[in-house]
C-alpha cells in the first residue's frame, strides 16, 4: 500500500491505495471526480487527460504513488465557480462535443495546448496537437473551431492584460 | 421560427454538465456494496470447454463468487436472441444457434465469456480471473467468409450446417437476369465491404442489482434503448417479469448502433447480483474487451452486375452478397443484411428490375450487427462504386450518366420494397458540384501533377431509408417488434413542462431538440422545458434511438401529444376568457382571443387544470397527454459527397484535399446540431474508407487489430475541415417533415473516397482501407513506367 498526498483542484487530499493504483483510479474511484474518464487501455485515447503540476497528462499512465505531493487540476476545477474557463465555453459556444465522453481529456489537452503555444493557434497545429485525444462523435470539426476560438480569445486576453 | 424554435441554431442545454465534467456515465455510478465483475474470457477462436476448475478462484482475496454457464442453465437463464425472423428463398426460417449468456460447452471467438468473477475490488475480480483454470480441447476455426461455407470448413452450430444462417433473395430474379441478357453494356465489380468495430469512446457497463424483498431488478447500462432491453431480458432471457426490472440508460457515451444490442454481460451483471444475495454487480469493458465482444460491423463480400442500354440508362442490378456474422446472431444481426441493404439498391436511380441474393453466414469472429447506417452503407458503397465504374468504362462524366438515371417522380416504387416518398436528387447533386467546383477539377490535377501529386474526385450520391418503420409493414417482413415511438407530455401546475421520450440522446443533442419543438408550438422558452429518457420508470415504453429515427418517429410522437395538450389547454382558456374554444391561439406562451387583448398565460391555464377550480363542465382535472406514433412509411434522406484527394506516389499517403456534402435532411429543427452529426458520420466513413479495418489472423482465429495501437481510428489530423450544405424537400410522411441525419455521413463518404483515389490512381478498383501500403502498391501496379522514374 502507498500513502499518497496531493492537492486536487486546490484541495489537499491523502489516500492509502495499493501500489498499482493508477492515477486515473485514484481520482475516480477514491476521491468520485468522476469527470476524468477511460476510454482505453492503452494511453491512446485521451479521455483522461488531467494537469499534472500544469502539465497534460494522460492519468491512466501514472501511478497514482507517481502523483505524491503534485498539483492536479481535473475537468472539474478548471471552471472558477460559475465562471467557465474560455476552452469549456468555446466548446459549448462552437457544438464541439456530442456524446461528452472524451470532452473532458479534450478539454484539458486544448488548454495546455494553448497554455505551451499560445495563441491564436491555427488549424493544422489543433490538428496535430490533437493526435493524443480520439472522439467518435464530432469528427474534430468543431472541435477545432473551437479551440481555434479559444486560442484567439485567450490571446486576446493575456494581451489586453500586459 | 423564434430564436428557440425549429430551425433555430440553439446551443445545447445539456452541455453544462458535459464540459463541467458532471456527465453522469454508467461507470461513475458506485451504489453502496457494489461488487466488481470481471469476466473469463475464451483465449481461443473456436473450442471445447472441457473443464472448469474455479476452487483456487473461489478462495483467492475478496472473491465473493466465480459463476460458470452451468450454473446459468442451472438457474435457467435463457439465451440471447435475434429479433428479427428471416426466410430463405426455400421458405425455411434462419438456422440461429444458442447465445448462452455464459459459454457452456463450446467458446465459439476469442473473447467469448466462459465465467464471471465477482469480488470486492476490481483488481481483486482481476487477480481471480487469471486463477480460474479453463481446460479447452482447441478446435479448428474459421473468420473468413470466402471459406467459412466450404464442406470441410469447421461447423460452428449444430443447427446451422456449412455455416450458413439464411439465404435470402429479395427481387425479380427472371427479370433482373433478361435485363442482363440484353444489356449494351454490362459493369462487373467484386467488393468487400471490410470489417469495422464500432468504438463508442465510452466502453460497455453495466450495474445490476437485486433486491431480494421486492424480487425486483435494476440494470443501469449502456444502452440505446431500454425498454427494449427491458423487453429481451424479461421475455427471452427471463430475468424477471417486466414489472420487476427497471432498466436506466443514464449518460451514454456515443453507441453508433453498438449499444443497442442486448449482450451477455449485462445479462450476467444482474444474474450474478441475484447469485450473491442482492449486492449491485457492475462491470465496465476494458477496450481490449470492446474490441473482441462488441458487435462489430459491415463484413460483406459481394459480386455484382450492372446492365446499361445503349443510351447509359440502368436496365438491370444483380448482386450476391456473403455477410459475415459473427459467432452468434446478435440483436438485430438478421435484418441489417436483408432488409436494411437489399432494399435500397436502387440507389438514387430509376432501375426497372433488381434481383439481390445474401447470404449469411457464421464465422469464429465476433457478432456482427448493425453500425452507423446498417447495411445501407454496405447498398451505398456498392451502387456508387458500380456507378463510378460504369462512368469510366462507357467513357461518361459520372456526374451525368447518375443524373441521366435519377429518379424524379414521386412517390417511386422501387423493385426492392421502397417507395420514395419525396426528394430532389438533381439539388443535391447541383449544389455539391458547384461548391466543389467540380467543373475546375482538371485544372486543380494538372496543377496538382506539377507538384509531383496524384490528385482524384470521386462522387457519391446516396440514399437511405431512416424512421425505421410502419411497424405492420415490419412486422410482415419478419420484425419481432413494432418500431413507432411513444411520448408524454406533462405540463406542470406552474406551466413548466416536462417531455417523456422512448428516444434515447447518447450525443444527439436531444434534450435541445426537443424542447426546440415544444417552445416553438407554447411558446415558454426551452428553459422550461425538460427531456425525461433512458428510464423505463418514468418513460412507460419506447423503441429508442438508432436508424436516424429520433426525429421522424421520435418527435413525431411528441407532435401527437402536443396536439392533445393544446386542445385541452385552449378549452380550459376558452372556459376561463368566456370565448370560443376555436377563436383561442397559442403565441408566446400566451392563450390569446385571436384579434383582442384577451389573454391568460400558459402557466395560468397550468394552475387552473390543477387547482380544479374553474374547469368546463365534465372536463378531468390535469394537463398531461400521451401519445404512440406508428410511422407511416419509412423516410428516405439523400444527398451528393464530393471528395478529392491528392496522393503522393512516393508514399502512398492519401490526402483528402475537399470534401462538400450537400444533404436533403427534409426539415431540419437545429441546423447546429445536424451539422454535427454529418461530420461525425463522414469521419466514420472516412474511417472506413482510409484507415479502418477489423482483423482476424486466418489461421489462429486472433483478433489482430485489439488495441488502438492497431486499429487506425480516425485522429484530427487525419481529417479535414468539411464543408457542408443542405437542400429541403419536405418529408410528407410525418408531421414535421423530417428525415433523419445521423447515418448520412457514415452513408455516403466511403463510396465518394475511394472513387477519388481510383480516379488519381486511374485504377479500377482498390480495397477498403485504402492505407499507403495499399495506395503505393496499387499505384506502383498501375504506372510502373512512372514509378521506376
Amino acid at each position: 500500500m502507498a500513502k499518497v498526498s496531493l492537492t486536487v483542484n486546490g484541495k489537499a487530499l491523502t489516500a492509502e491505495v495499493e501500489d498499482r493504483t493508477l492515477l486515473v483510479q485514484l481520482l475516480r474511484d477514491v476521491f468520485g471526480l468522476t469527470g476524468t474518464h477511460v476510454g482505453c487501455d492503452t494511453s491512446q485515447c485521451g479521455a483522461c487527460v488531467i494537469h499534472l503540476d500544469g502539465r497534460a497528462v494522460k492519468s491512466c499512465t501514472l501511478l497514482a504513488a507517481q502523483a505524491d505531493g503534485a498539483a492536479v487540476t481535473t475537468i472539474e476545477g478548471l471552471a472558477v465557480g460559475d465562471e467557465l474557463h474560455p476552452v469549456q465555453a468555446a466548446f459549448r459556444e462552437h457544438h464541439g462535443l456530442q456524446c461528452g465522453f472524451c470532452t473532458p481529456g479534450m478539454i484539458m489537452s486544448a488548454v495546455d495546448m494553448i497554455n505551451r503555444l499560445g495563441g491564436p493557434l491555427d488549424e493544422e497545429t489543433i490538428r496535430h496537437e490533437l493526435e493524443g485525444n480520439i472522439c467518435r462523435c464530432t469528427g474534430y470539426h468543431n472541435i477545432v473551431k473551437a479551440i481555434e476560438a479559444a486560442s484567439a480569445q485567450m490571446a486576446g486576453l493575456s494581451q489586453a492584460a500586459e | 421560427m423564434g430564436v428557440e424554435g425549429i430551425g433555430a441554431r440553439v446551443l445545447r442545454k445539456e452541455d453544462k454538465r458535459f464540459i463541467t465534467g458532471r456527465g453522469r456515465y454508467t461507470d461513475d455510478m458506485a451504489p453502496s456494496k457494489t461488487a466488481q465483475a470481471v469476466f473469463v474470457r475464451s483465449p481461443h477462436a473456436h473450442a471445447r470447454i472441457v473443464a472448469i476448475d474455479t476452487s483456487r478462484a473461489k478462495a483467492a482475496p475478496g472473491v465473493i463468487d466465480v459463476l460458470t454457464g452451468a450454473d446459468l442453465a442451472a438457474d435457467k437463464i435463457g439465451g440471447l436472441i435475434c429479433g428479427w425472423m428471416i426466410h430463405s428463398k426455400d421458405g425455411t426460417p434462419m438456422k440461429a444457434g444458442a447465445h448462452p449468456a455464459i459459454a457452456r460447452d463450446v467458446a465459439r471467438h476469442v473473447g467469448d465469456q466462459v465465467a464471471i468473477v465477482v469480488a470486492e475490488t476490481k483488481n481483486q475480480a482481476r487477480d481471480a480471473a487469471e486463477l480460474v483454470d479453463v481446460t479447452y480441447e482447441e478446435l479448428p476455426a474459421v473468420v473468413d467468409l470466402a471459406r467459412a461455407t466450404d464442406p470441410d470448413a469447421p461447423q460452428i452450430h449444430p443447427e446451422a450446417p456449412r455455416n450458413i444462417i439464411y439465404e435470402w433473395s429479395l427481387g425479380d430474379a427472371a427479370a433482373t437476369d433478361a435485363a442482363l441478357a440484353r444489356a449494351a453494356h454490362l459493369v462487373t465489380l467484386d467488393i468487400a465491404n471490410n470489417r469495422l468495430v464500432p468504438n463508442a469512446i465510452e466502453p460497455r457497463s453495466a450495474i445490476g442489482s437485486y433486491d431480494p424483498a421486492e424480487e425486483h431488478f435494476t440494470l443501469y447500462n449502456t444502452s440505446q434503448n431500454p425498454h427494449v432491453a427491458r423487453l429481451v431480458l424479461s421475455a427471452f432471457v427471463g430475468i424477471a417479469p417486466e414489472h420487476k426490472l427497471r432498466v436506466v440508460a443514464p449518460d451514454v457515451g456515443g453507441g453508433f448502433g453498438s449499444k443497442i444490442f442486448i449482450y451477455p454481460e449485462e445479462t450476467a451483471c444482474l444474474w450474478a447480483s441475484k447469485r450473491i444475495g442482492g449486492r449491485p454487480v457492475k462491470w465496465t469493458a476494458d477496450r481490449s474487451e470492446s474490441f473482441m465482444v462488441d458487435a462489430h460491423g459491415r463484413d460483406h463480400l459481394t459480386h455484382a452486375q450492372m446492365a446499361f442500354d445503349a443510351d447509359h440508362r440502368i436496365i438491370g442490378f444483380k448482386v450476391a452478397t456473403r455477410a459475415n456474422i459473427g459467432a452468434y446472431m446478435s440483436t438485430f444481426s438478421s435484418c441489417v443484411p436483408t432488409y436494411l441493404y437489399a432494399t435500397l439498391l436502387s440507389g438514387q436511380y430509376d432501375i426497372p428490375a433488381i434481383y439481390c441474393e445474401v447470404d449469411a453466414i457464421y464465422t469464429n469472429t465476433a457478432p456482427v450487427d448493425a453500425y452507423r447506417g446498417a447495411g445501407r452503407p454496405e447498398a451505398t458503397y456498392l451502387v456508387e462504386r458500380m456507378m463510378e465504374t460504369a462512368a469510366r468504362e462507357l467513357g461518361v462524366d459520372p456526374a451525368e450518366l447518375r443524373r441521366k438515371n435519377f429518379i424524379r417522380t414521386f412517390p417511386h416504387q422501387t423493385p426492392v420494397i421502397m417507395a420514395y416518398d419525396a426528394g430532389d436528387y438533381d439539388a443535391t447533386l447541383d449544389a455539391a458540384l458547384a461548391a466543389a467546383d467540380y467543373a475546375g477539377f482538371g485544372a486543380r490535377k494538372a496543377e496538382a501533377a506539377r507538384r509531383g501529386k496524384l490528385r482524384g474526385i470521386g462522387l457519391s450520391c446516396y440514399i437511405e431509408a431512416c424512421g425505421i418503420a410502419p411497424s405492420a409493414a415490419v412486422g410482415s417482413l419478419g420484425a419481432g417488434v413494432g418500431l413507432w415511438e411513444s411520448a408524454e407530455v406533462r405540463v406542470n401546475p406552474v406551466g413548466t413542462v416536462e417531455v417523456l421520450t422512448g428516444s434515447h440522446a447518447h450525443g444527439q443533442g436531444h434534450e435541445t431538440t426537443f424542447a426546440q419543438l415544444v417552445n416553438d408550438r407554447l411558446g415558454i422558452g426551452i428553459d422550461k422545458i425538460a427531456i425525461v429518457h433512458g428510464d423505463t420508470d418514468k418513460v412507460q415504453f419506447g423503441m429508442g434511438t438508432y436508424g436516424s429515427r429520433s426525429g421522424a418517429v421520435g418527435m413525431s410522437a411528441i407532435v401527437k401529444a402536443l396536439d392533445k395538450v393544446e386542445a385541452k389547454a385552449k378549452k380550459i382558456a376558452a372556459h376561463l376568457l368566456e370565448a370560443d374554444e376555436s377563436d383561442i391561439v397559442i403565441e408566446d406562451g400566451k392563450l390569446k382571443v385571436a384579434g383582442t387583448d384577451r389573454e391568460k398565460s400558459f402557466l395560468e391555464v397550468a394552475l387552473a387544470a390543477y387547482t380544479g377550480h374553474s374547469l368546463p363542465a365534465g372536463m378531468e382535472p390535469g394537463l398531461k397527454e400521451g401519445a404512440f406514433y406508428d410511422p407511416t412509411n419509412f423516410t428516405f434522406p439523400a444527398g451528393t459527397y464530393v471528395c478529392e484527394v491528392e496522393i503522393d506516389p512516393g508514399t502512398g499517403k492519401t490526402e483528402i484535399v475537399q470534401f462538400v456534402a450537400a444533404d436533403d435532411f427534409g426539415k431540419i429543427i437545429n441546423p447546429m446540431i445536424v451539422e454535427g452529426q454529418v461530420h461525425g458520420g463522414i469521419a466514420q466513413g472516412i474511417g472506413q474508407a482510409l484507415l479502418e479495418e477489423a482483423v482476424y489472423d486466418r489461421e489462429s482465429g486472433q483478433l489482430m487489430t485489439g488495441s488502438y495501437m492497431d486499429y487506425a481510428m480516425p485522429r484530427a489530423d487525419d481529417l479535414p475541415s468539411f464543408r457542408l450544405m443542405t437542400t429541403e424537400t419536405i418529408c410528407p410522411g410525418n408531421p414535421l417533415g423530417m428525415k433523419g441525419c445521423g447515418e448520412a455521413g457514415a452513408i455516403g463518404s466511403p463510396p465518394a473516397v475511394i472513387n477519388a483515389i481510383t480516379d488519381a490512381l486511374g485504377i479500377r478498383d482498390i480495397a477498403m482501407p485504402a492505407t499507403p501500403a495499399r495506395v503505393w502498391e496499387a499505384y506502383r501496379a498501375a504506372a510502373p513506367a512512372m514509378a521506376a522514374e
